[in-house]
Parts: C-alpha cells; structure tokens; sequence
C-alpha cells in the first residue's frame, strides 16, 4: 500500500457547494503563496480512504456503527466525493448499506 | 459446500426462553437440511430502523452455518412459516471472505518487502527548515 500521501489538493469548484465545510479539515493557506490566475485558491487536505487507512478489506453489514458514517441524514448513501473513499471500498460500503437496510439496521428513507 | 449467513429478527414480545426454544428449532432444522452450524449468535434486542409487522424492536439472532443451497432453502422455508419470525435474510459470505483474506495476504507481503526502500525515503525531511530551529532555541536559553 502507497503511504497515505499528504499532497494538497485544490478545491476549485467547491465554493458554490453548500456542504463546503464537511469532514476534512478547514481551508488552510499553505505552500508559497500565488494563486496565479488571480483567483482565490484554498488547499483542503487530501481526504483519504477510510477502508485503506484502517485496513478493512471485509466491511460487515452487521457493524451499524461504521457504516453509519456513510450515510447522509435522509438516510441516503453518500457519494465518493464527499467522504474520499476509494472506488472499490465505495462498492462494498453501499452493499454493506443495502444489506443492512433490508435487515432494518439502517432505515431506506429517515423522516427530517 | 458454502458458507452463509442467516440473519433473523423475532419479535421483541417473546419470551427469553421461548426465543432459546425457536433457535434450537431452527438449529435442528438447518442441520437435518444437511448444514453445519458454525456459530449462533445472539445480538440481542435492538430498534429496528423502520417498523416491521407493526414492531418497533426486534430481536436479532445470526447463524453462521455451511451447507448447500437446499439447506438455506430449507431454514428460509422454516422462518418463513414461523410467526414469531418477523424478518430474515440471508448472506452467502464465503466468497466475500476469501476475498478479504487475499487482500490481506497481498498486504502482508507488501509489508514485507517495504521496509528495504523505507531507508530511501528520508531524505525529503531535511528541507523543512524545522528541524534546525530547536538548537537555535536552546542556545539561546543557555
């Protein structure tokens, strides 16, 4: 496994996104400064898998806990872009979540 | 032979030992259907997400168990007739394991044979302009 890479990664379209200020950590100026095009630019760290990071290749529909982390508050599966997981842990998550709702762990649709 | 997973919900009125009654029922049955019960796990009474059969809690109980398709059948049959059986489901997880235990070997084995570039990678430390600044400090302090 590739050492979790600490590069920063420019957001340059999230400023119109309401949910601008989820999980990663607040804008930070860092490097040189320059935003060459004039534009404001703000580095975000780099999200990361969580699957990769902790080392969890089987992910238990049963563990309600961690697999409620990836579900919005309507009870909706969460995209990949908002919570950094890596495409093939996004591919067992959202089985995990489907198993999960059948068995009424997780509910298909919560009421706001 | 494949291995599964049985998971059921009872309904929370039951009685303790009624419910120990039921999964023997259900234990017998898997085995004369040809399974092999592995493990019986009782995760016990829970809220269920949305309501089923008009309850709001369940009682979870999950059966780890090897057999063939006709086994799961079989049990599937069985809960599906029991009344106090409000809801099942059933996971075939031998593949999803076997899955997960390669992954883990592959990492195991990249484990291994990192440590040899690791002393390679250290030298990208020095530029930050950190690591001289706590002698400064000191010297100063002294």
């Amino acid at each position: 496994m590739p050492p979790p890479r600490r590069t920063y990664k420019p957001e340059g379209r999230s400023g119109s996104r309401p949910g601008g200020s989820r999980p990663s950590s607040g804008a930070r100026p860092s490097g040189p400064s320059g935003a060459p095009g004039g534009r404001k630019q703000y580095f975000r760290r780099r999200k990361v898998c969580k699957f990769c990071e902790e080392k969890i290749d089987f992910i238990d529909y049963k563990e309600v806990r961690l697999i409620g982390q990836f579900v919005s508050e309507r009870g909706k599966i969460l995209p990949r872009r908002l919570t950094g997981t890596c495409s093939p842990h996004q591919r067992s998550v959202a089985l995990a979540i489907k198993r999960a709702r059948n068995i009424a762990l997780l509910s298909f649709a919560a009421k706001v | 032979m494949r291995k599964y997973e049985v998971i059921f919900i009872v309904r929370p009125d039951l009685a303790d030992e009624e419910i120990e009654k039921l999964i023997a029922h259900m234990e017998t049955f898997a085995t004369e259907a040809g399974g092999k019960i592995e493990k019986v796990e009782k995760l016990g009474r829970r809220r269920l997400a949305y309501r089923v059969e008009r309850q709001r809690e369940g009682f979870y109980v999950l059966f780890i168990l090897e057999g063939s398709g006709d086994t799961v059948k079989e049990l599937e049959r069985r809960l599906k007739v029991t009344d106090t059986v409000i809801k099942f489901m059933t996971v075939r997880v031998d593949e999803e394991l076997k899955r997960a235990a390669k992954m883990k070997v592959i990492r195991e084995k990249r484990a291994a044979r990192r440590p040899a570039p690791k002393p390679a990678a250290p030298p990208v430390v020095p530029i930050a302009p950190v690591e001289p600044v706590p002698p400064a400090e000191g010297a100063a302090q002294s």
